[in-house]
């Protein structure tokens, strides 16, 4: 038996149940969020927090305009020959990758940084301590186009694992939080290259190069 | 040269590249004389690994001859080497303990940012595979740069074929370190997910570890003819409840060990193989990790569970809670292969272990394309693909 084709009426105007559904379930999942966060809040509230044993730089949610940053690592050599690689700062060139030169003058260095979108920036440096075999610290003179306080201290690694070279690094960014986005969307943040440059270092001295994937030496 | 380049998901093709040079002290080049294509290769060649850029030359099991050497290499020109795909420094923390996979100084120091985001530790570069892992130039390619080809490559004497030994690059040893991690104790019933090639050595290891039982699970039969062959009982999963198999054959008890020779691309039919697969797809989850959760619930109470199988990012939907109650330990990474090269070229020359019997094609390198794609697709047929730099295509 055949029925004519009668097209249904669309019922826009209707109440379509599967709506409803939608809604109770976007609020069944609503609901539960908020139960997870309210359970997740108020579970065993601490008032007060007693500094703990971690390096300040390890600190969450640090802020304002001066930045403090620095990297760990451990390398396997005597502490005496990472101090001497390092107190001979024209070393530093070949490890660090920003560092266009290195030129001495005296008590002062004189330090040629690439910055962002190829400009160049200018640091002069006074060594403020030096403990031979344990640490270095320096500071920018106000020659220098940012204000730079960093160090760097060496201590033996347990277990004979050589030593454990500590940077820390404190700057004033250049154009504040700008400019420090900026540097890091072109990879140049200090943070990064602290980092970078801490792993050359151990590469160098543990194995005497530093890797590269380049396949020549044009492209390395 | 002519290098096997990776241009996107299911896209490789055989480029003409500038050749290599030496760029560090202790590089040597190779000219390859024969390569293989890895399992592993497919998960790139799936796009399921993060960090692949196109252009990169892929391959990471190779060996060749050595046709220069830079001043601080102990390779001499004319020496047949067969190459790790791991690369490792020699004396870093890591490779002094002999974890060579591990090493610190071998990826690059701005390769080292994304390894750590995602793994919060840096690992050892490897050969022809993603810039997580330092993005080297492989060896599928008519040459190649060893870098610190002083601590990697193994000098093969001239009576052996290139066959019989170019799977110490990798998959002989990913084999072996999977059954050793396995923690083998004389008698033991094993259990291998996989008779990929991985799977194959890790069941012929296994056995040789003093294993009693070893039991393979594939659907190939092709594949589980091979494992049959080397001495295990085998269990297709596409007819059979693997879990209820597995207990039943192990007297109610459960393996003592399984294996994982199948990794992030486990492609067996199950709600949440549909669910990784879904974010695979949409680019939320590199793991589809089907056989390792089966692997887990299957393992006696107190087993062990060794992962030679590749993943690369975050698992859901993981069995902790049968891992945990059941007491499960977990050993995996990838193979530190410097750690076994003397002893397993040994055991080839000493006819112990057999390298080639799964061998299905050889192909020269303009028709690698050709070879991933039916490795890929026809996996019954073709268990692995050596291809030969030096030969002409037909």
């Amino acid at each position: 038996m055949y029925r004519d084709y009668l097209p249904t009426r669309r019922r826009s105007r209707d109440f379509d149940p599967s709506t409803l559904w939608l809604a109770g379930g976007l609020g069944l999942l609503l609901g539960a969020v908020g139960y997870g966060l309210y359970q997740q809040s108020g579970r065993n509230r601490v008032a007060h927090r007693p500094p703990d044993t971690a390096p300040a730089r390890a600190l969450r949610g640090r802020s304002g305009p001066r930045t403090v940053t620095g990297r760990t690592i451990t390398i396997d050599r005597p502490r005496s020959e990472i101090y001497a690689f390092w107190r001979d700062f024209s070393n530093l060139s070949k490890v660090m990758e920003s560092v266009h030169d290195v030129a001495m003058d005296g008590d002062l260095t004189r330090w040629t940084i690439a910055a962002p979108a190829g400009r160049h920036v200018s640091l002069v440096t006074r060594i403020t301590e030096d403990r031979d075999g344990e640490r270095i610290a320096w500071e920018t003179t106000e020659a220098s186009d940012i204000e730079h306080r960093g160090s760097v201290s060496l201590r033996d690694a347990p277990a004979g694992r050589g030593t454990e070279v500590v940077l820390d690094l404190e700057y004033l960014s250049p154009g504040g939080e700008l400019g420090r986005f900026v540097a890091k969307s072109l990879q140049a943040e200090p943070h990064l290259q602290a980092r970078r440059d801490l792993k050359r270092l151990k590469m160098l001295l543990e194995t005497g190069e530093i890797a590269t994937n380049a396949n020549r030496p044009s492209a390395a | 040269m002519r290098a096997l380049t990776w241009h996107g998901k299911h896209d490789v093709r055989v480029d003409t590249v500038p050749d290599p040079e030496i760029v560090n002290p202790r590089d040597a080049i190779i000219e390859v004389t024969s390569t293989a294509i890895c399992g592993s290769d497919l998960h790139l060649y799936d796009g399921v690994i993060p960090g692949m850029l196109s252009g990169d030359i892929l391959g990471h099991e190779f060996m060749g001859r050595v046709v220069e050497t830079g001043p601080k290499s102990t390779l001499k020109k004319g020496q047949r080497v067969v190459v790790p795909f791991t690369i490792s420094c020699g004396s870093c923390f890591f490779c002094q303990s002999k974890l060579y996979s591990a090493c610190d100084n071998t990826n690059p120091a701005e390769k080292q940012d994304m390894t750590e985001a995602l793994y919060g530790h840096s690992v050892s570069s490897l050969f022809g595979y993603s810039h997580l892992t330092g993005g080297y130039p492989g060896g599928q390619a008519e040459y190649v740069r060893v870098p610190f080809s002083d601590v990697g490559p193994i000098v093969i004497p001239d009576g052996m074929d290139d066959d019989d030994v170019l799977f110490l690059s990798d998959i002989l040893p990913t084999g072996w370190q999977g059954a050793e991690n396995a923690n083998i104790q004389e008698g033991d019933t094993v259990a291998v997910w996989g008779c990929g090639p991985v799977g194959l050595f890790a069941v012929q290891s296994a056995l040789a570890m003093g294993a009693g039982r070893v039991i393979a699970i594939d659907e190939y039969p092709n594949r589980l003819a091979l494992a049959r062959k080397l001495g295990a009982e085998i269990v297709d999963f596409k007819q059979t409840n693997v879990l209820e198999a597995l207990t039943e054959m192990s007297g109610g008890m459960g393996p003592d060990s399984v294996i994982d020779a199948v990794g992030m691309e486990s492609h067996g039919f199950a709600p949440d193989t549909v669910m990784d697969n879904i974010k695979q797809n949409i680019g939320i989850g590199a793991d589809s990790a089907h056989a390792l959760r089966e692997a887990i619930m299957c393992v006696r109470k107190g087993g062990t569970v060794s992962i030679p199988g590749v993943y690369g990012g975050m698992l859901d939907k993981f069995p902790l809670g049968a891992l945990m109650e059941k007491g499960v330990q977990v050993r995996s990474g990838q193979t530190h292969v410097q750690r076994y090269l003397d002893d397993l070229l040994r055991r080839i020359g000493d006819g112990e272990l057999d390298t080639t019997f799964l061998i299905s094609h050889r192909l020269p390198l303009e028709q690698a394309a050709e070879g991933y794609k039916n490795f890929r697709y026809n996996q019954n047929d073709w268990t692995k693909v050596v291809l030969k730099p030096g030969t002409q295509a037909n």
